[in-house]
């Protein structure tokens, strides 16, 4: 399972990464002594954060500039987990571990409370689709374990959470530092009744798959094997079964699977998950970028919708400027038409009702139209054909969903 | 479907997503388990015949085992095996006595950059994995290069969900890491699954196994009586022996690592 770690820069993330890696007994021989070494080189007491942080910048500045993921393993399962630098400065490297995980702690410090960053992950995370949370109050250390403090950061914490659409499943009081309520119940918190943050990981259920929803099969590339034109690319929703009648998006053209093919094997069904290579029946074409599906449920192609967007450029989002629209394997010159509750992503404060720009770490209900018709889906339905970026000169520039 | 086939299925989409965009790509193949568990999987991506170049960079310090397994299998699997060596150093004496990270510089690098050039490639595909190496942990799927290989570590463009960087015209080229997310034991799960033929160096004998494979003078064996796969599978569930403890280049400094990345190593 993967899970990624958020929050402000310095409430202790990488630290956190660290303690999790020793209590599991993840670490090699001789890391602690090779970490001891550095620290002393440094300057500085023995730090479990640069476990996490291995880039010379990083241990220099103290401060997590790029995502990582490292792995260890419960009696239950594996995990890999993903730092996330907490700066703003780096909050596209923030996103880039946040997009690849399935489920996310917040962490925030007991004495410093809320802050920026802490509050624009909680929002980012609500708006990419991770809608449950596991929070921890760190430092408890520092702050002599009190539970007070404990309280008053928990409860502006579920508020905050609550307007940004997300909710916590738990908030646990730790210190990362000395392993407090992490691998096992702390001693110095008995108010405490709850989990620890071992067990709460090791409660999550993983994410359904999307087997029951209608088959979609985004096409991935044509290969010419053996004179045969086999379209390759991933099932991402339903089943595909050989014989199935579907029909090529956008331009709705009808179609029969006439065969499913992996490596030297013809399967009679494949389902979401599955990279599969199918041929169509005579006559009948497909390029990368349409998507298959099966009929009756179709979705309606469509050259103009609404979505959630966060802009993550330093070149604003400007009202009919060219970009490209990315969206599983399709791609489709866009503009936007109208930008709406432009909002500060940190503080959720709207900027403007109505405006002609969305500028870096600001999030907005963005109207666009595509050049061509585009096929989509809504997020909550089939995740994959319900995200997007948008890119200029190849980078993306900004990402979001699609509300309608 | 299990984890294995989710890392395989993960792997499969990124070398098709790679290859769609960068018909001009070619995959190194060190021989080492996991860019053969790669190459193996390329096979299965492309229905059995892989339609781009494998390059063996080829320092000439390699184990007499390495050799033999390559030609054996670029014949059996009909690839199209590229070899890249860097004949001027070579010619001029160089070796790791000269220094490891001077010698991996030019006899792996030098080697590369000079391959890459006369082929024309865009793209490569390149079997590290995040947990080998915490400077590799840093990378992404598709990472870009600039016309003097360096890295730059500090402004990585984002990489959102599966959308991968495709080319601006600015880079000289694209590394493209399918294998990423694989651990060594994953790697080793996979191989007993699948029943991948592997180099002989890897398994016990004389209470010694190679778990890193490379150049000998630069590689050390393990402790091991691990003399299957699936002993080895085992031995990894319980050491706490890091995986490259026995590869030079790693251990000059903190940093060497870092370094020899920054300036395109592999």
């Amino acid at each position: 399972m993967k899970i990624v770690i958020v929050g402000h820069v310095d409430h202790g993330k990488s630290t956190l990464i660290g303690r999790l890696l020793l209590d599991t007994d993840s670490l090699p021989e001789g890391k602690m002594a090779e970490l001891k070494r550095i620290s002393k080189e440094l300057g500085r007491d023995a730090e479990l954060a640069y476990l996490a942080d291995q880039l010379k910048e990083e241990r220099e500045r103290e401060m997590t500039i790029d995502t990582t993921q490292t792995f260890f393993r419960t009696a239950r399962r594996d995990y890999a987990i993903i730092d996330a630098p907490g700066h703003v400065e780096f909050i596209r490297n923030m996103l880039t571990g946040a997009t690849q995980a399935e489920e996310a702690v917040l962490i925030v410090d007991v004495k410093a409370g809320l802050e920026e960053q802490t509050r624009r992950h909680a929002y980012l995370l609500g708006l990419l689709g991770i809608k449950e949370v596991i929070a921890v109050i760190n430092k408890m250390d520092l702050a002599g374990y009190d539970r007070e403090s404990f309280e008053r950061v928990k409860s502006g914490l579920s508020g905050f959470l609550k307007g940004a659409g997300l909710s916590p499943s738990r908030t646990i009081p730790v210190s990362a530092r000395n392993g407090d309520n992490i691998s096992k119940r702390s001693s110095a918190m008995r108010w405490y009744k709850g989990a620890s943050l071992l067990e709460a990981l090791d409660s999550l259920k993983p994410k359904e798959t999307a087997e029951r929803k209608p088959m979609r099969f985004p096409v991935q590339d044509v290969y010419d094997i053996s004179g045969e034109k086999i379209a390759v690319g991933k099932v991402l929703s339903g089943r595909i079964r050989q014989g199935q009648e579907v029909k090529v998006l956008p331009s709705m053209a009808p179609a029969r699977i006439k065969a499913i093919k992996v490596f030297g094997k013809t399967l009679k069904s494949a389902s979401s998950g599955a990279n599969i290579g199918i041929v169509l029946d005579e006559g009948s074409l497909a390029r990368r970028g349409e998507v298959i599906a099966e009929v009756p449920d179709l979705p309606q192609p469509k050259n103009r919708f609404k979505a959630d967007l966060f802009w993550m450029s330093e070149e604003p989002l400007r009202l009919g400027k060219n970009f490209v629209f990315r969206c599983a394997t399709q791609e489709a010159a866009c503009v936007a038409e109208r930008i709406e509750r432009r909002m500060n992503s940190s503080t959720l404060e709207i900027i403007e009702d109505s405006s002609s720009e969305l500028r870096l770490n600001e999030a907005a209900a963005v109207h666009f139209r595509t050049e061509r018709p585009v096929v989509l889906e809504d997020f909550d339905f089939i995740e994959e054909l319900g995200r997007f970026v948008i890119e200029a000169g190849k980078v993306p520039q900004g990402a979001g969903i699609i509300t309608s | 479907m299990d984890y294995l086939d989710s890392l395989e299925q993960k792997t499969v989409y990124i070398v098709r997503e790679a290859y769609s965009r960068f018909r001009n790509i070619a995959l190194l193949w060190s021989i080492g388990k996991d860019s053969t568990t790669l190459l193996w999987i390329c096979r299965k991506a492309f229905f059995g015949k892989i339609p781009f170049p494998v390059v063996h960079i080829d320092t000439g310090f390699k184990f007499k085992e390495i050799y033999a397994f390559r030609d054996e299998y670029a014949r059996t699997w009909g690839l199209d095996l590229v070899i890249s060596r860097n004949k001027k150093a070579l010619e001029e004496g160089m070796c790791p006595d000269k220094g490891k990270m001077e010698c991996c510089n030019a006899l792996k690098t030098d080697a590369l950059k000079k391959t890459l050039k006369e082929k024309g490639f865009k793209a490569l595909l390149l079997a590290i994995r995040r947990d080998e190496h915490g400077i590799r942990a840093k990378e992404r799927y598709f990472s870009p290069r600039t016309a003097d290989f360096t890295w730059d570590y500090q402004h990585q463009p984002p990489e959102l969900w599966d959308f991968y960087k495709t080319q601006a015209g600015t880079e000289e080229h694209i590394r493209i890491h399918p294998m990423l997310h694989w651990t060594e034991a994953d790697i080793w799960r996979y191989i007993e699954r699948e029943k991948m033929p592997v180099v002989s160096l890897y398994f016990a004998k004389n209470g010694k196994r190679y778990r890193s494979i490379g150049c000998q003078p630069c590689c050390a064996s393990v402790d091991s009586r691990a003399d299957t796969i699936a002993k080895i599978v085992r031995e990894l569930e319980r050491t706490k022996i890091a995986e490259r403890s026995g590869r030079a280049q790693d251990k000059e400094d903190s940093y060497t690592m870092q370094k020899l990345r920054s300036l395109g190593y592999m």
